[in-house]
């Protein structure tokens, strides 16, 4: 396409000889049939060379411009719906290109030819608006028992985790093994330490965990829940066909159940370095284009000795233990797998600024 | 025979005072500057459209050469850009991000609506609907200052030290409220929202001005059946102007509350530098609702008089009637009504409710039939016709191509399932930079070199209009078609580089590719503008029709003066696309030749018209004596 683009440039630099006679203010000839064929004839080879080139490429480098098969159960379905509609919408496209440029061509300027009066057909155009319509219905009615699977609530034993983007990095938060219940949080609850604005009055809070991966068990269903601290943010997770806004101030989700472990997906791609990755999709200044989390799947076992290798966060921060009510202190302790010896006095002043 | 006696061009004697009222001219001040002449103005709005249209395109080339070229060293563009290259003379990520922003807010508004929609309804409303000018000259010169003033704001916010906005074009709260997420946030989005704020006056007043025209001004004859579908296309746009734009302006004055007043329409639990703000209770995606009510509609905005524009030239190039001019407007006016309910379509992964992303799918395809209907009737158009490339007929070909190519990637898009993985991708870039910004330009130019003659009264050079073409054309499927690939493997879009993702590391080559079909495009407009200043001036004599065109504003002298016919206006007494009627001699017949004149070529129907003809010439007697 590049080396038409240049041979076209050259071409009619050489025929605009008369450009110099336009600087002149040379009187322009009339209507010129052989610059009307030269269009035409144009068209033709734009129309030629470019399907050419858009069957070319597409097929020659499939391998590049895809990712690998869905590694999610819903992905492989969407990815599916993607290539229907491709295949439907190339046909379309591909007829409907070549009629009209060969129409531009055949139907070029000839001297006394006259043109046909031709106002309108109603039989034609109810056609038109009646095919369309119904390969549109089929495509909308394939595509929303999809979204509504995708979008029906999770299942009762989803393996909850929660990512919290900021600028310009993202944290994951697991509900801890013991209760598997994610603790509330508050936005005013946020410091240096505790990114989360962990509120830990909430027991089920003691035994949360940060992770900076992401890792997610395979074969089960996973739920997203997904916030932000700043401004919005978007996970996007390219191999799973995972996407979902993260609103400061509302909390989205989004769930899916991952089908290849990153062993399996290394094996498979025949790349011992590849890794699952989650990017930032919604522009959130200066850092967005490198808002990058790791992401692992695990098999089962893997994922349950990695979830029990993780510390609480409470235990990793042991001085907020003085915002966790007096009563509920020694459980805390417990839960978040701190020894009992050093106890630390409850303040009493309340722990929202 | 008596019919034949009948004097056609007939019209009411006001309009000869009018005529006459105008005829004095007013100084350089007045008919330059403040003119109320729609016809100037429609120039004003063009050549500031086409300088805001070179400063977006070289804001695009500049990013294109971060994103093409990573490696390279910019430092050479100092001298221009200063501070916002780093030391290792690379552009800076955040000016990267307003360069991104700033392209899109100028291309969009600037000239893709004022430079389209208000250089062509004003110049062609009044004249192909014979009236000797806009309802209200001076509410269209308004409307030209208010945009003025909103281009100078917008332009000032370009060189401010903290940079113009750069949340993106669809400006996102809190990223856009917040100056301390983002430098751009500060003064840049302050000055964007003022300069919105005039746009959106300003193009009320031109959409109220264009209606009330189109409804209250037609000459005798001229109903809304036979209005040629360009002022159908113009008038369809102006209604969707004045019932989306007041309410992107609510949008941005909630916003400017939320920044500078302390409300929270749009901000909540957001902890940023270090502390928690007090705000809480709203919704950025109520932003998103209220700004897409406007976003969605505004890519018809965009998109609608370019289609208008299109119709007019393929009919007039292929010497054929337009094919099913009853469809194009009904599909015209489906579009208009559905533009209003398919917005949420750009929230599919907003966290919106899934019910209503079911519901905006639903209505988002169906707006899909309507636009497949219109390139169909172009195609068959074309059909048996006997084409003629002028320049203008080569970009109005390039629309409809343009229009089919990335109208086609909407099908994927607007499917809710399949949009969760291309959402945000270059597959969006390129879907919409093909369906709505290289059609939509390629509408202006196709008007430009249409209606050039008119306008100056000079042709424009042919052969530099086909190179000018050629390059374009070739040029933008270069640069877009590409994209399509690169989001289907999943490229975010507003990215400085993808060098942080494993993922992301191919498509160095395909890049480059596209930056420097880029730049070539852009060069390529440097021949236009060439031949378009150069003719201005010295270019050859226009005749009063060069096209052999049907619509009344060829009925007009070489160049037409202000209240636009010397004489009486012609009476109109058919549709605008007489080409190539059987039996007639000529391959057209203008809509002021009466049927009484044409025995030859009329239908049975039309024969039974002459009577009405007479009618028309007897009320029009009456009038005369009020």
């Amino acid at each position: 396409m590049g080396a038409l683009l240049v041979l076209v440039i050259l071409y009619m630099i050489f025929k605009i000889g008369n450009l110099v006679g336009l600087v002149k203010g040379k009187k322009d000839e009339e209507f010129s049939i052989s610059w009307n064929n030269f269009n035409a004839y144009m068209m033709m080879a734009f129309m030629i060379f470019g399907l050419g080139g858009f069957f070319w490429y597409s097929f020659t480098y499939f391998n590049e411009y895809t990712l690998p098969e869905a590694a999610s159960i819903h992905g492989v379905i969407t990815d599916n719906l993607f290539w229907v509609t491709m295949w439907v919408t190339v046909v379309a496209f591909v007829i409907i290109f070549v009629v009209m440029f060969w129409f531009t061509f055949a139907y070029r300027y000839e001297k006394g030819r006259k043109a046909a009066f031709f106002a309108d057909n109603h039989k034609l155009e109810i056609l038109w608006t009646v095919v369309p319509a119904i390969v549109l219905a089929l495509l909308v009615f394939k595509g929303l028992r999809v979204w509504n699977d995708i979008t029906a609530p999770a299942s009762k034993d989803a393996v909850v985790v929660e990512m919290v983007g900021q600028q310009w990095l993202w944290m994951a938060r697991y509900p801890g093994s013991k209760d598997l219940t994610l603790g509330q949080h508050n936005f005013k609850l946020i410091d240096a330490s505790n990114e989360f604005g962990l509120d830990l009055t909430d027991k089920n809070s003691f035994d949360d965990f940060k992770s900076l991966e992401l890792h997610i068990p395979v074969d089960q269903e996973i739920l997203l829940k997904i916030r932000a601290k700043d401004v919005l943010h978007s996970v996007f997770l390219p191999h799973f066909r995972v996407k979902m806004d993260a609103v400061p101030g509302v909390q989205t989700h989004f769930k899916f159940t991952a089908t290849k472990t990153t062993d399996q997906m290394r094996e498979e791609l025949n790349n011992p370095k590849f890794n699952y990755e989650m990017a930032c999709t919604e522009v959130c200044g200066r850092g967005h284009f490198s808002m990058k989390f790791p992401v692992v799947v695990d098999s089962q076992e893997d994922y349950q000795k990695w979830m029990k290798s993780q510390d609480s966060w409470l235990k990793m921060n042991p001085e907020y233990l003085k915002y966790v009510p007096a009563e509920l202190k020694e459980a805390a302790m417990i839960k978040a797998g701190i020894p009992l010896d050093n106890l630390v006095p409850t303040v009493q002043t309340a722990a929202i600024k | 025979m008596a019919t034949i006696d009948i004097q056609p061009h007939t019209a009411t004697p006001h309009h000869d005072d009018h005529a006459h009222e105008h005829e004095d001219h007013g100084n350089f001040w007045t008919t330059y500057i403040f003119s109320e002449d729609h016809k100037v103005i429609a120039k004003q709005f063009l050549i500031t459209g086409m300088a805001w249209a070179l400063i977006g395109g070289v804001l695009s080339v500049l990013f294109r050469l971060q994103l093409g070229f990573p490696e390279a060293n910019l430092s050479w563009l100092k001298p221009v850009l200063g501070g916002w290259l780093t030391p290792e003379g690379k552009i800076d990520p955040e000016f990267y991000l307003a360069l991104v922003t700033m392209h899109g807010t100028i291309m969009v508004f600037f000239v893709l609506t004022a430079g389209l929609s208000g250089t062509f309804s004003n110049f062609l409303i009044p004249l192909q609907i014979g009236a000797r000018d806009m309802a209200s000259g001076f509410m269209n010169m308004l409307s030209y200052w208010f945009f003025f003033l909103s281009s100078a704001v917008m332009f000032v916010s370009l060189f401010i030290s903290t940079g113009p906005a750069a949340g993106g074009w669809v400006i996102y709260p809190p990223l856009s409220a917040l100056p301390q997420a983002i430098s751009g946030s500060g003064l840049g989005m302050t000055l964007w929202l003022v300069s919105m704020a005039l746009f959106i006056v300003s193009s009320l007043l031109g959409s109220i001005n264009y209606i009330t025209t189109v409804i209250n001004m037609r000459i005798t004859g001229m109903s809304f059946t036979k209005l040629p579908l360009t002022i159908w296309a113009f008038f369809l746009t102006a209604v969707i102007g004045i019932l989306s734009f007041p309410v992107l302006f609510g949008a941005a004055l909630l916003l400017i509350f939320d920044r500078s007043f302390g409300t929270s329409f749009y901000l909540s639990d957001i902890y940023i530098g270090g502390e928690a703000l007090p705000n809480q209770g709203g919704s950025p995606i109520l932003f998103q609702h209220l700004f897409w009510f406007l976003g969605h509609p505004e890519v018809y905005i965009v998109l609608l008089p370019a289609l208008g524009i299109t119709s007019e030239i393929i009919a007039t190039n292929s010497r054929k009637p337009i094919f099913g001019y009853k469809a194009m407007v009904g599909s015209m006016l489906f579009i208009t009504i559905l533009s209003f309910v398919v917005w949420a379509h750009h929230m599919f992964v907003s966290g919106l409710n899934p019910f209503l992303g079911s519901i905006f799918t639903l209505l988002t395809l169906i707006i899909a039939v309507p636009s497949a209907v219109k390139i169909f009737n172009y195609v068959t158009t074309l059909w048996k016709g006997n084409i003629r490339f002028t320049p203008a007929m080569l970009f109005s070909i390039g629309l409809v191509s343009f229009f089919l190519t990335g109208g086609i990637t909407g099908i994927f898009l607007g499917n809710s399932a399949v949009d969760i993985q291309l959402h945000d991708t270059y597959f969006v870039v390129a879907h919409f930079h093909l369906v709505m910004g290289s059609a939509s330009f390629f509408g202006m130019m196709a008007g430009v070199y249409h209606w050039f003659p008119k306008m100056f009264g000079r042709m424009m050079d042919e052969k530099l209009g086909y190179l000018h073409f050629w390059m374009t054309f070739i040029g933008v499927y270069l640069v877009f078609f590409p994209m399509h690939y690169i989001g289907i493997a999943g490229f975010p879009r507003r990215y400085y580089s993808w060098t942080a993702f494993e993922t992301f590391s191919g498509f160095a080559d395909l890049n480059m590719l596209v930056s420097v079909a880029a730049i070539v495009t852009m060069a390529a407009q440097f021949v236009f503008l060439f031949n378009f200043i150069y003719n201005i001036f010295r270019g050859q004599l226009a005749p009063a029709n060069p096209w052999n065109a049907t619509t009344l504003e060829w009925t007009t002298p070489r160049l037409p003066g202000h209240g636009n016919w010397p004489g009486e206006i012609p009476t109109v007494y058919r549709w605008p696309y007489d080409y190539s009627k059987p039996g007639s001699k000529e391959d057209f017949i203008p809509q002021h030749i009466p049927y009484s004149e044409t025995p030859e070529s009329n239908f049975p129907h039309e024969n039974d018209e002459i009577k009405l003809e007479m009618g028309r010439g007897a009320i029009v007697v009456e009038g005369a004596k009020h």
